[in-house]
């Protein structure tokens, strides 16, 4: 395959054959190695051929090999010629981060990582196969469904301030739950309010280091500051929500002109790609939800710990997700669909979806690493809505595949190695710890380097782990 | 659970769960598919106390082991069932129909959340008197 280097960072992939527009591929060299080892390079490529797509087809420096997407692929389409592709939101619509911080510092949760660790772990479900002890009618589970985590403060479950600080104030106000399966439902009545396995945590960190001193201050960061992050998603609903579409639209409008079966998709404006798209709102409602109640259950289990402590959401960020945004397209202002597939909204200063009080700055982007590393919180910026349809990286991104992990990694030693780093871990499986050990991870480090020269999103601050809950 | 890896096998993959299942019918490599699932899941041994009827049905091949899996994975999710075996498994006219064997998921120690079936790299294809399904699973 022909890649262009076209500066520092940017790569291209020309447009052949039945491709739209070219492939645009941010990263560094280092980076790059990494993503031309799998077939992201040709699914960026497949995605180019998507009726409609604008500009690009793009992958960020997180990226990896999915299906049909590349996981941290971003592309918009034109609202009347383009489509939606449930393959391009993701299964587990709106995975997601919430960040939380507290009043407490550092040395308040030295000596007690294991205890915080053990409590927050029998307190939140985590782990497959296991269900949620929060019990949901199916009458209610709809109303959840369109008011998202509005719907868990109403019934207690926190404060309006935690929903006001989220990407879209915790709700898809284009949600409908009647465009949910009853199997979707199915699947996701029992789970409300878990965090579920695989690359899924919560984790009790401190600021490590501020970047920008007078940004933190407006998000409320300072050093040594205690902070949780929640990190989940929609569950069997949401996943059952992208099959259902995936089928429903192979059956209306075949898969025969695809270069990839995945990426089957139906026009934004039919009325297959409008019930897609409001189901998808309803699941990723439900994850807005989930976090809700699960930072309801954080604060009543570290309060009963901590009896001073008070915890507030900083912001909650989406990485699977469609989006209708306005963004400038040959000069002139228009909406655009876009798709975020592993990746993050990085909007800067002045846009109207930005919470109120950090919309001088920009939005507050949540991006976890791995276990043992940093996460950092950075601030959108007006060159992403330039570059990446106002988009940037949502994590370190794998380079090792699990069963390669398993070959070479015990999670007991994973467990021991991080204790001597100073962080406790407590999880339902040693293999799923190894699993999600920090070497199967792309440097965190090197991922947040090369957005920040590319200007895409700006360090804020970094946060160092103290304690882990894993799925 | 029937481990017998030569039935299965898993392929690299750098995010999700890739595997070839084989078989000497389509019933077969189906079957195995199933099993290939649920080892991905959990590798070890699983009771056989409760039993599920499942139906599914397909345009293609392709589209019929999607859906047979999906009953799986609603199974799972919803009932908390853990396959251990396929007791019976019948494909005629791109209609399926079996019944399954296992046990409560919460007894075992599952490490892989499978969210859903997907159709990348996937294919069912029958090469000389042997089946071969390819299958991606989004973990």
């Amino acid at each position: 395959m022909e890649i262009k280097k076209i500066s520092k960072n940017i790569y291209e992939i020309p447009k052949e054959g039945g491709m739209k527009v070219p492939g645009r591929i941010y990263a560094g060299e280092g980076l790059m190695q990494n993503i031309e080892k799998d077939k992201t390079l040709e699914q960026v490529k497949n995605v180019a051929h998507l009726p409609g797509i604008l500009k690009y087809s793009i992958a960020l420096s997180d990226a990896h090999q999915g299906y049909g997407f590349s996981i941290g692929g971003v592309a918009a389409f034109d609202m009347d010629k383009g489509i939606i592709s449930p393959g391009g939101v993701g299964y587990d619509i709106n995975c997601s981060i919430r960040l939380l911080k507290t009043n407490l510092t550092k040395k308040d949760i030295l000596g007690n990582q294991k205890k915080i660790a053990e409590a927050l772990y029998r307190k939140i479900p985590s782990g497959v196969g296991r269900g949620s002890k929060f019990q949901i009618t199916r009458k209610e589970l709809s109303k959840l469904l369109e008011q998202g985590a509005k719907y868990m403060v109403e019934k207690g479950f926190g404060e309006k301030q935690d929903y006001l600080h989220a990407e879209e104030e915790g709700c898809m106000k284009q949600a409908d739950a009647s465009k949910v399966s009853e199997r979707a439902i199915k699947r996701g009545i029992g789970q409300v309010g878990t965090l579920g396995a695989g690359n899924h945590f919560v984790e009790v960190q401190y600021v490590d280091e501020i970047f920008d001193k007078e940004i933190a201050k407006i998000f409320g960061l300072e050093k040594n500051q205690i902070t949780i992050m929640v990190h989940c998603g929609s569950r069997g609903l949401g996943h059952q929500v992208a099959s259902d579409y995936i089928k429903k639209m192979e059956d209306e409008y075949g898969f025969k002109n695809l270069p990839d079966r995945e990426l089957i998709n139906a026009p934004i404006k039919s009325k297959l790609g409008k019930d897609y798209f409001s189901a998808m709102a309803a699941a990723a409602n439900f994850a807005f939800a989930n976090k809700q109640l699960i930072t309801h259950w954080i604060r009543e289990e570290m309060k009963y710990l901590f009896p001073k402590i008070k915890i507030d959401v900083v912001y909650d960020v989406c990485h699977n997700i469609a989006k209708f945004e306005e963004h400038v397209v040959d000069g002139k202002k228009k909406i655009v669909c876009v798709h975020r597939k592993g990746a993050t909204r990085s909007f800067g200063a002045g846009r109207k979806e930005v919470p109120e009080m950090y919309r001088k700055v920009g939005q507050p982007v949540i991006v976890p690493g791995s276990m043992g590393t940093a996460s950092y919180v950075l601030v959108g910026t007006n060159k992403a809505e330039e570059l990446t349809w106002g988009s940037t990286v949502h994590g370190a991104g794998r380079i090792k595949s699990r069963g390669a992990a398993l070959k070479t990694l015990k999670g007991e030693e994973v467990k021991k190695n991080l204790s001597k780093m100073g962080i406790e871990v407590k999880s339902g499986s040693w293999k799923s710890l190894a699993q999600e050990a920090p070497e199967v991870y792309k440097d965190v480090d090197e991922v947040i380097k090369v957005v920040g020269e590319l200007g895409i999103s700006k360090k804020v601050a970094r946060l160092k782990p103290l304690c882990v809950v894993k799925g | 659970m029937n481990n017998q890896k030569s039935n299965f096998k898993f392929l690299e993959h750098t995010a999700d769960i890739k595997f070839q299942a084989f078989g000497k019918s389509l019933e077969e490599v189906f079957e195995n598919s199933a099993l290939a699932m649920f080892n991905s899941m959990f590798d070890g041994k699983v009771k056989k106390t409760q039993k599920f009827k499942v139906k599914a049905e397909g345009k293609d091949n392709e589209n019929l082991l999607y859906n047979f899996l999906e009953e799986l994975i609603v199974l799972f999710d919803g009932k908390q069932f853990f396959l251990s075996g396929v007791e019976k498994i019948k494909i005629k006219d791109g209609k399926l129909q079996a019944e399954v064997v296992g046990d409560k998921a919460e007894n075992y120690e599952i490490n892989i959340d499978v969210k859903a079936i997907t159709y990348s790299e996937m294919f069912v294809k029958k090469k000389g008197s042997e089946w071969i399904a390819q299958v991606v699973l989004d973990v």
